[in-house]
């Protein structure tokens, strides 16, 4: 029995050694790890850029829609346009493909793989988080429009002031989701030669011929940084909750 | 103070408003009654431009407010509005709520703000609340605040929108308390209420309002002892 167990333990400890300590394979991982977070950061910067700009042009332009001409309105409305025809095709299309049309036709001049899997997922991402922010915004009750505009501030003030933070309260949940699938997804950009987590499990266990290893490490790290950012959003939702009852 | 011209305002093709005349004098407490779906509130937040009228004038202190170039949110700074359902912020304090708007509308330092805030608070007894959230309050106490939000801007005239509809019945008491004390003042008021027993204390003039017009006008003795038109008597009738 106790033989048994330390054959097993002997054959475990030559699986670890042969898939990261030899060649110094860990630092495939190391790299990898470090792509995934660059390209998972920039994306989510790119994203919640585009995202905001889209959900506040698409509820401005709900909400005057009657009883306004002139220049201003029209290009709103052609912002609108804009708007809608990217969030369309940006969420009826899966991100490998528009992966790869960036990288093989839009960038083919370009070899730099992390910089076009961040606008590409950038791109894609802000789709998603436009409409998660245009739910957080139209769950916001119109009266509070109201009131900041009836004590004189304008638009912008009032959106700034008395609307974002309650939108920020609002979408948090959710905004923290889109983040962890935007984690996963990246993984895909091994697709264009991007050397991210996935990839470089993927090549140890192409170069060692063991898969077990490299595999459930690359899932363990995935579930850490999910777990992490999870328990980051957790405390600063805590903390935007002050106006609630306590 | 404020003058209504032939103001119609219609919601696609639903005409609420069908033309209505009104002069408002400086000091006057003007108190609008009528049966639900007549008007009164499009009315009322035609006075600040929440609704924009279709057609007709509103000027205010001189300029004409409906005018495209007119700088609607100057306008708004002079004309303190409470709502229905308080709308008071519910992310900031209590005394972030009052200060917000004067600061950032380069109306007043900080210091001041908080100043007159502590000030106007004290006065309708809720001092002890400035550092509370909005939900932490009773009705009553939002509704007050909402009052001492709209002050905080040293207001030329305050509109009401059913200040106390959304109230429980025992706290409709405090905030008209509130509101006979700033009457008592000399605020120009205009008043959309079901009060009645508000309307007939407060009021120097009464608006029956009815399907989009305003069918009768007087005093309060005028309006409550001898109403002349029908609508007017009947719905009197229902209420008191």
């Amino acid at each position: 029995m106790l033989e048994q167990l330390s054959a097993w333990f002997e054959g475990v400890k030559a699986e670890f050694i042969l898939n990261f300590v030899e060649k110094n394979r860990w630092k495939m991982l190391v790299t990898g790890l470090e792509n995934t977070l660059i390209i998972t950061f920039f994306a989510l910067l790119i994203g919640m850029a585009i995202g905001v700009v889209i959900a506040v042009v698409r509820t401005t332009r709900d909400q005057t829609r009657q009883g306004k001409r002139g220049v201003g309105s029209a290009l709103l409305a052609v912002a609108d346009a804009i708007c809608r025809i990217y969030t369309t095709v940006i969420r009826g299309t899966p991100v490998v493909v528009q992966l790869m049309i960036m990288y093989f036709i839009i960038f083919a001049s370009s070899d730099n793989g992390v910089m076009i899997a961040i606008v590409a997922f950038g791109l894609n991402s802000g789709a998603y988080v436009s409409e998660i922010f245009r739910g957080g915004i139209l769950a916001v009750d119109k009266g509070q429009m109201e009131a900041g505009r009836s004590l004189g501030l304008n638009y912008l003030q009032t959106m700034l002031h008395v609307i974002a933070p309650q939108v920020l309260k609002n979408v948090l949940p959710t905004l923290a989701n889109e983040f962890i699938v935007l984690i996963k997804e990246t993984s895909v950009a091994g697709y264009v030669a991007v050397s991210d987590l996935t990839f470089a499990g993927n090549r140890i266990r192409g170069a060692t011929y063991s898969a077990f290893m490299p595999l459930i490490a690359v899932a363990l790290i995935y579930l850490v940084l999910v777990m992490f950012l999870t328990w980051l959003v957790g405390k600063l939702e805590r903390r935007l909750r002050q106006g609630d009852n306590r | 103070m404020i003058t209504v011209k032939g103001l119609e305002k219609s919601f696609g093709s639903l005409h609420v408003l069908k033309g209505i005349d009104q002069h408002i004098a400086p000091g006057e407490k003007v108190v609008i009654i009528g049966p639900s779906g007549s008007g009164k509130s499009t009315f009322l937040r035609c006075l600040n431009l929440l609704e924009r009228p279709t057609s007709g004038h509103i000027l205010f202190e001189g300029s004409d407010i409906t005018d495209p170039k007119c700088d609607i949110n100057l306008i708004r700074r002079r004309m303190g509005m409470v709502f229905q359902q308080f709308n008071l912020f519910p992310h900031l304090t209590v005394l972030q709520n009052l200060t917000l708007a004067p600061v950032k509308t380069g109306l007043m330092t900080k210091e001041e703000a908080t100043d007159k805030a502590t000030k106007l608070l004290a006065r309708v007894g809720l001092v002890e609340k400035a550092d509370a959230y909005p939900k932490q309050l009773s009705g009553g106490q939002q509704q007050r605040i909402a009052i001492v939000r709209a002050l905080c801007m040293n207001p030329d005239v305050m509109l009401f929108d059913e200040p106390t509809s959304a109230l429980d019945p025992e706290m409709v008491g405090e905030v008209l308390d509130v509101m006979k004390k700033l009457a008592e003042e000399g605020m120009t008021m205009v008043v959309v209420t079901h009060e009645m027993g508000f309307a007939r204390e407060v009021g120097d003039r009464v608006l029956f309002m009815d399907g989009g017009v305003v069918l009768e006008e007087g005093t309060p003795k005028e309006i409550f002892e001898n109403p002349k038109n029908a609508r007017t008597q009947d719905f009197l009738r229902k209420v008191l």
